[in-house]
């Protein structure tokens, strides 16, 4: 409790409120984490973790055909690649017979191997490093509006489709006797997912970036008995983590995406030891 | 949701009037025949038992009905007022779910998701859960209502199911063999629920199942399947049958009147 105090007396003057890029990663913050929370929790339970991984890792090959492309900033080579591959695996995981997790991991492999192979030509890799840990304190004011737009078609999709995102989670079988086209749905939330996966990576990071999406919506999941309490649990985890990780790696000095990635570990081992005691 | 049916807005015995016909269904998947020549005819009020071998192709015909497996040939329903359609109202009690128990979805998520579009990760309307609520007393489980799925015995699961697939109330009722996982008690439970709603909402219903002594009990109609209809007929028929003896042995059939004497319930 000591260090907690010590940690809020030295909030109390605000030092780091002083700096506007601080600022911007603070209105970031607000709008990453919610939408990272409200993400989560259907990734979990589709048992997407390792799919979302592969969509974050494909990023690196996403930048490198940006730059054979001659691109200044490969995010639109990064989008089209990345929503290709969601596509891609939705459909081989459809109709394909082998399990969807060897279908990913050779897709993800593929992809990863691809883009370090040409990023790396010339042993010029170091330069892309930065999109491996992400800097949430580059973020621009454009940058954010972009984030709030992706919030809102999110929140969107969610009041339009996130009953029937639930049935297919649950059964297709049972969605698709409710008239609910399950493929479609899955490839519009994969999409979805790939979309804000890579726009958020260089931010955040291709190496962390999926702790976040898992980690606030599986803590939720310890404590939650229905669906609203899985929301708000996942998304007041995402933020308050958010919060307290980006006012820690400005006094630690550390990488913002990865401290915050810690606290929301840290509400993961409350939670479970909270579902040990009141179950 | 549902055109108005007089046959169903009554409530009453069986009128015999509307049925489900399957004409001619073929399944070939990958150049293998799965299924071939099926012909139904069911029904309403009637509970029609699919048995047969495994492999035979009993849960693929339930997803060719359900039209998530493409097939040949045409399903027709005719409805009391002889009006015909090619997509009935279909309910749907799955084997099983492949849902993490973990998973925090509640049984009154599962309803609203199911029958509104509300999202029910914002909040559950009062009449959703009055409609729920109702549907869940249809088979005596309304104090499930706010319960984790995960948190539901396999018998609860399946009367919680049995209510979804009722809601609305459907033109054709499959189940999937969906005792699985429940003990004998629980399953002559299921399967007497089952037999009185079938009655009380005209329903034709559609079962595929390996438990053949309920089967000769419960079901009206017996068709036994292996890859196309090898016979199909009243249980006594079905059963009686040199194929079906050759496949599962002599069924006792016992009348249900004699079997109640001992359960006492």
């Amino acid at each position: 409790m000591a260090a907690y105090y010590a940690w809020a007396q030295n909030l109390l003057p605000f030092q780091w409120a002083q700096y506007s890029f601080m600022l911007n990663a603070l209105l970031a913050v607000f709008l990453v984490s919610p939408l990272f929370g409200i993400l989560g929790t259907m990734v979990v339970n589709n048992k997407m973790a390792f799919f979302s991984d592969a969509i974050g890792h494909s990023a690196l090959t996403g930048i490198a055909i940006g730059v054979l492309l001659g691109m200044r900033d490969p995010l639109a080579a990064m989008l089209a690649f990345s929503v290709l591959l969601a596509i891609g695996i939705s459909l081989v995981k459809a109709h394909g017979k082998s399990s969807p997790d060897t279908v990913i991991g050779v897709f993800s492999s593929t992809a990863v191997a691809l883009g370090i192979v040409i990023l790396s030509r010339g042993g010029g890799f170091a330069r892309y490093s930065n999109f491996l840990i992400g800097d949430l304190l580059s973020i621009t004011v454009q940058e954010i509006l972009m984030l709030l737009i992706v919030l809102i078609i999110v929140l969107l999709f969610w009041a339009r489709f996130f009953n029937q995102l639930l049935l297919v989670s649950v059964n297709p079988s049972l969605a698709g006797s409710r008239g609910i086209k399950v493929l479609y749905i899955e490839i519009i939330f994969s999409v979805i997912m790939a979309i804000v996966v890579t726009i958020s990576i260089q931010w955040v990071g291709i190496l962390i970036i999926n702790s976040l999406l898992i980690l606030p919506a599986a803590a939720a999941r310890n404590i939650a008995g229905n669906m609203r309490q899985y929301h708000v649990i996942a998304v007041l985890i995402a933020i308050i983590s958010g919060l307290t990780g980006l006012i820690l790696s400005y006094y630690w000095g550390t990488a913002t995406g990865a401290t915050i990635v810690l606290c929301a570990s840290l509400f993961y081992v409350l939670t479970l030891w909270g579902y040990a005691k009141f179950n | 949701m549902a055109a108005p049916n007089s046959c169903k807005a009554t409530e009453n015995p069986a009128c015999g009037l509307c049925c489900t016909k399957i004409n001619n269904f073929a399944v070939n998947l990958a150049d293998t025949v799965i299924l071939q020549d099926v012909n139904l005819h069911i029904h309403c009020g009637e509970l029609t038992a699919i048995i047969g071998p495994n492999g035979a192709g009993k849960s693929t015909l339930l997803k060719a009905i359900l039209g998530e497996i493409p097939h040949q040939g045409e399903l027709r329903f005719l409805d009391a007022a002889n009006r015909s359609t090619s997509a009935p109202l279909v309910g749907y009690v799955p084997q099983h779910l492949d849902f993490d128990p973990g998973a925090p979805i509640s049984v009154m998520d599962l309803f609203g998701a199911s029958t509104s579009r509300w999202p029910v990760c914002w909040s559950h309307r009062q009449a959703q859960r009055l409609n729920c609520q109702t549907a869940l007393k249809r088979v005596q489980a309304s104090h499930l209502l706010d319960r984790r799925l995960g948190k539901l015995s396999g018998g609860e699961l399946q009367r919680v199911l049995l209510a979804l697939a009722l809601t609305p109330i459907p033109d054709l009722l499959l189940l999937d063999e969906p005792v699985s996982g429940v003990d004998q008690r629980g399953m002559e439970i299921f399967y007497e629920m089952v037999s009185d709603l079938r009655h009380r909402y005209d329903l034709s219903i559609i079962l595929v199942s390996h438990d053949l002594n309920l089967m000769a009990r419960y079901a009206d109609r017996i068709v036994y399947l292996n890859k196309t209809v090898i016979c199909s007929g009243t249980p006594a028929e079905v059963f009686n049958n040199d194929q079906v003896i050759k496949e599962f042995g002599k069924i006792e059939l016992c009348p249900l009147d004699v079997d109640h004497s001992g359960k006492g319930d």
